[in-house]
């Protein structure tokens, strides 16, 4: 199945979702006024990866900053995730930056509601 | 958009404290302009990184709830459509938001249930209401859905500030004072 390759924009994060590898990455910042048209064809990339997916997955996501039109479509990859975890062992790792407490709190905010494991990495400098 | 209370904030500010003062309308591209050089500000500026981030998302915030809840005045009030008032100023180390946008008469008694909520709430609270409008299923047609001032009380750590006013019959000044 065909890789989603998204260069990043100052709105916009970078992403790559690759079947092959099993990896699938969001960085950067995800700012857009309308970010449910951005992350569509992500949660549908997803939902055509659980009939191809590799036995583990790896998703990072490594943001500096997100909005709330981005938050509730972020729940949504991962409810997207939660939905074809058993056809792929797949594991969240969420990146904040030393000190970003809010980036921390956001994760474990997912965490909370979804039912597949999170694994929070601090980093010095995204 | 001619309000005592909005000249009376820009006042509070010497220039060299006042880092944005934006009268106009609100569109993305302005949006992207004003994000970029209040970045810019705050990265040369301020050394604490978590206030960086914290004034930066809810300008975000601010910005782009100003630009899908700014209700259009009727037609023949031309000049003042949709048109949105944003101050960022800076005194010590505190800063201040100011946003000043119209709003429908009709949208005023839930949003003003909205924000009394948010303000009744301690961090905790805030953090729980957070994640139960994010796993309501419901959403805006921008994807917000119902999330912004939630996020933008959280990310300031204080009590926001509202005030409405009247227009006309039909729209009010809706004015919002945010902290960090």
């Amino acid at each position: 199945m065909d890789p989603i390759k998204i260069e990043g924009t100052p709105k916009t994060p970078t992403v790559n979702f690759d079947a092959e590898s099993g990896v699938l990455e969001v960085k950067g910042r995800s700012i857009p006024e309308n970010a449910v048209e951005f992350y569509k064809p992500l949660v549908d990339w997803i939902g055509n990866y659980g009939d191809n997916a590799k036995s583990d997955t790896v998703v990072n996501i490594q943001l500096e900053y997100f909005n709330t039109s981005s938050s509730k479509c972020i729940l949504d990859v991962f409810k997207k995730l939660e939905s074809v975890n058993g056809k792929t062992t797949i594991t969240i790792h969420w990146h904040y930056e030393e000190d970003d407490e809010d980036m921390l709190e956001a994760g474990e905010d997912y965490q909370a509601i979804i039912n597949i494991p999170f694994k929070m990495i601090e980093m010095e400098e995204m | 958009m001619k309000s005592k209370i909005i000249s009376d904030f820009v006042a509070g500010f010497s220039d060299s404290e006042l880092l944005m003062n934006f009268h106009g309308e609100v569109n993305e591209e302005r949006i992207g302009i004003i994000l970029g050089e209040v970045e810019q500000k705050l990265e040369s500026t301020e050394e604490d990184f978590k206030k960086q981030r914290k004034v930066y998302n809810i300008l975000v915030e601010g910005l782009q709830n100003l630009y899908h809840h700014t209700d259009a005045m009727a037609e023949e009030d031309t000049v003042e459509n949709k048109t949105a008032t944003f101050v960022l100023g800076r005194k010590d180390s505190q800063y201040s938001v100011f946003t000043a946008n119209y709003i429908e008469v009709d949208n005023i008694p839930p949003l003003k249930a909205k924000l009394d909520k948010i303000n009744s709430l301690d961090k905790e609270g805030l953090r729980s209401y957070y994640k139960e409008v994010l796993d309501n299923g419901q959403y805006s047609v921008h994807g917000g859905g119902g999330l912004v001032m939630i996020d933008i009380a959280r990310k300031s750590g204080n009590k926001l500030e509202c005030d409405f006013s009247e227009v006309n019959d039909d729209f009010g000044l809706y004015i919002l004072k945010i902290k960090v």
